[in-house]
């Protein structure tokens, strides 16, 4: 197995830890006075998304994580599996609910979506920054108001529900920030 | 901040000195890696090992050892393996020697150098025994190291098993105490366990303890001075265990510095010695976070 020193430490690599893959956030290395020095490593659980410290002796050696980023179009869900494929060689991938977190409701299909793969299987799916989805229920617009000064809620063709701007009608189709879940604007 | 450094020392008659960087023994200490270097010249021909140095207190020692009284020196000192936010490999060294001085009176010395540097408050001074009682709540020269290991179980992994008593002591001292010492003045610990004497003096008693301390300001450790020791046998003892520990952690073997050995038995005179990392110090007056804010051209672009 592939195995990462001390020295290979940096932020984004990834690592085993137990029975998870992790990913390093952030790397210290820390002398005291004199004498051992250690690595001190802040990872994120990759399956868990739970930040963990831990606290290595300079030169140690740990088991690399096979975990890849690749960015995938999303086909269909099947309501147990969402299916992805990648668009260079049509290989597909089945993503579980666990590995979807939020990132299913705001796929409609052919996004293209980062998937990162843990020996070759879906661990987590990220949708792309700005999506586009259509308003299928809301209440009448409001000629007039132009800006924010308080909203309304607004059903989208994927079934989510976001706040939109009071002028916002039925079919019209709008851009969302899937990172904070807040509109942006109209398309 | 250099030319007030000076100053300080001309005031007080300390003789600036300049010594090699290049050696052919190296320090012993299992936690020190040394650069070396190849040499080849006249009287040489074949190639010999050259270490850099890791501080210059071998050969500031021999020219106390000549007599050449109260002496200090500003020098650039290499430790192989060792970049982060406070380290760089090579990096910047103030150290100094004064005869006739306890390690005490040198705590005052240092106290009279960095008030007006730092701008700070008097320094306060605790026991290292006090310290852990205070920050960890053991007693860090009786304490087992099942009791220490407890201190840190969430950061407890398998590969921490060979850890020696006084690795967890160093753990726990840069997990929990260091980040808190010197918040709001300067902290000076004195009187470490013997078995982190490195060249500092043990002082016989119960519990014999070393005659060495290390002074910290937000959470940076900054200085480290010991009561020096002079006995040349026991420092050759010193450094014949630590090559073994080395031999036992499958570090290359180093050579001996014998011309150490060899002015501490002509006679060191009875002194305290003290380095401060220049660059940290640079880098707390700036109120920097990172060596890297106040080096030129720290390790990755040099």
């Amino acid at each position: 197995m592939a195995t990462y020193n001390t020295n290979e430490f940096k932020s984004g690599l990834k690592v085993m830890m137990g029975d998870d893959p992790c990913t390093i956030v952030e790397n210290e290395f820390v002398k005291p006075g004199k004498g051992q020095a250690f690595s001190r490593v802040k990872l994120r659980n990759l399956k868990t998304g739970r930040m963990i410290e831990k606290t290595f002796k300079s030169g140690e050696n740990i088991p690399a994580a096979d975990v890849i980023d690749t960015e995938m179009e999303y086909l269909y869900s099947d309501d147990e599996f969402w299916h992805f494929m990648d668009p260079e060689t049509f290989e597909q991938h089945a993503a579980d609910a666990n590995a979807m977190g939020d990132a299913a409701k705001w796929l409609k299909g052919q996004e293209v979506c980062t998937i990162t793969l843990w020996n070759g299987t879906p661990l987590s799916v990220a949708p792309p920054n700005f999506v586009e989805l259509k308003v299928t229920e809301t209440d009448p617009g409001l000629r007039g108001d132009t800006s924010g000064g308080g909203g309304k809620p607004a059903t989208l063709e994927t079934g989510v529900v976001i706040r939109v701007p009071l002028f916002v009608n039925v079919d019209e189709l709008l851009k969302v920030d899937t990172r904070s879940g807040e509109y942006a604007s109209r398309v | 901040m250099l030319s007030s450094i000076r100053a300080f020392f001309d005031k007080r008659e300390i003789l600036e000195v300049d010594t090699p960087v290049l050696s052919s023994a190296a320090a012993t200490d299992c936690h020190l890696s040394s650069f070396s270097s190849n040499y080849r010249g006249p009287g040489t021909a074949d190639e010999t090992t050259l270490y850099m140095q890791t501080s210059p207190e071998y050969a500031m020692k021999r020219l106390l050892a000549a007599g050449s009284g109260a002496i200090y020196q500003i020098c650039k000192a290499f430790r192989n393996g060792e970049a982060g936010r406070l380290h760089n490999p090579e990096f910047t060294l103030l150290e100094w020697y004064r005869p006739g001085f306890s390690y005490h009176q040198l705590m005052t010395e240092l106290e009279a150098l960095l008030i007006p540097l730092l701008n700070c408050q008097p320094f306060q001074r605790i026991h290292y025994s006090a310290l852990f009682q205070e920050y960890a709540g053991i007693d860090p020269f009786n304490a087992s190291t099942t009791t220490l290991r407890a201190q840190l179980a969430e950061h407890e992994r398998p590969a921490i098993d060979e850890m020696s008593r006084d690795d967890w002591l160093n753990l726990i001292m840069s997990q929990h105490i260091e980040p808190k010492l010197g918040l709001n003045e300067p902290v000076l610990v004195y009187d470490y366990p013997p078995s982190q004497a490195m060249l500092a003096r043990i002082r016989p008693g119960t519990p014999p303890v070393a005659e060495r301390f290390e002074l910290y300001y937000r959470g940076v450790e900054l200085a480290n001075g010991f009561q020096e020791l002079s006995n040349g046998k026991e420092q050759r003892q010193r450094f014949e265990n630590e090559l073994q520990r080395r031999h036992k952690m499958g570090l290359s073997t180093v050579p001996i510095d014998q011309r150490l050995i060899a002015a501490l038995n002509h006679g060191l005179p009875d002194c305290a010695g003290v380095a401060l990392g220049i660059d940290r110090l640079l880098m707390l007056i700036a109120q920097k976070e990172s060596l890297s804010d106040v080096l030129t051209f720290p390790i990755e672009r040099a």
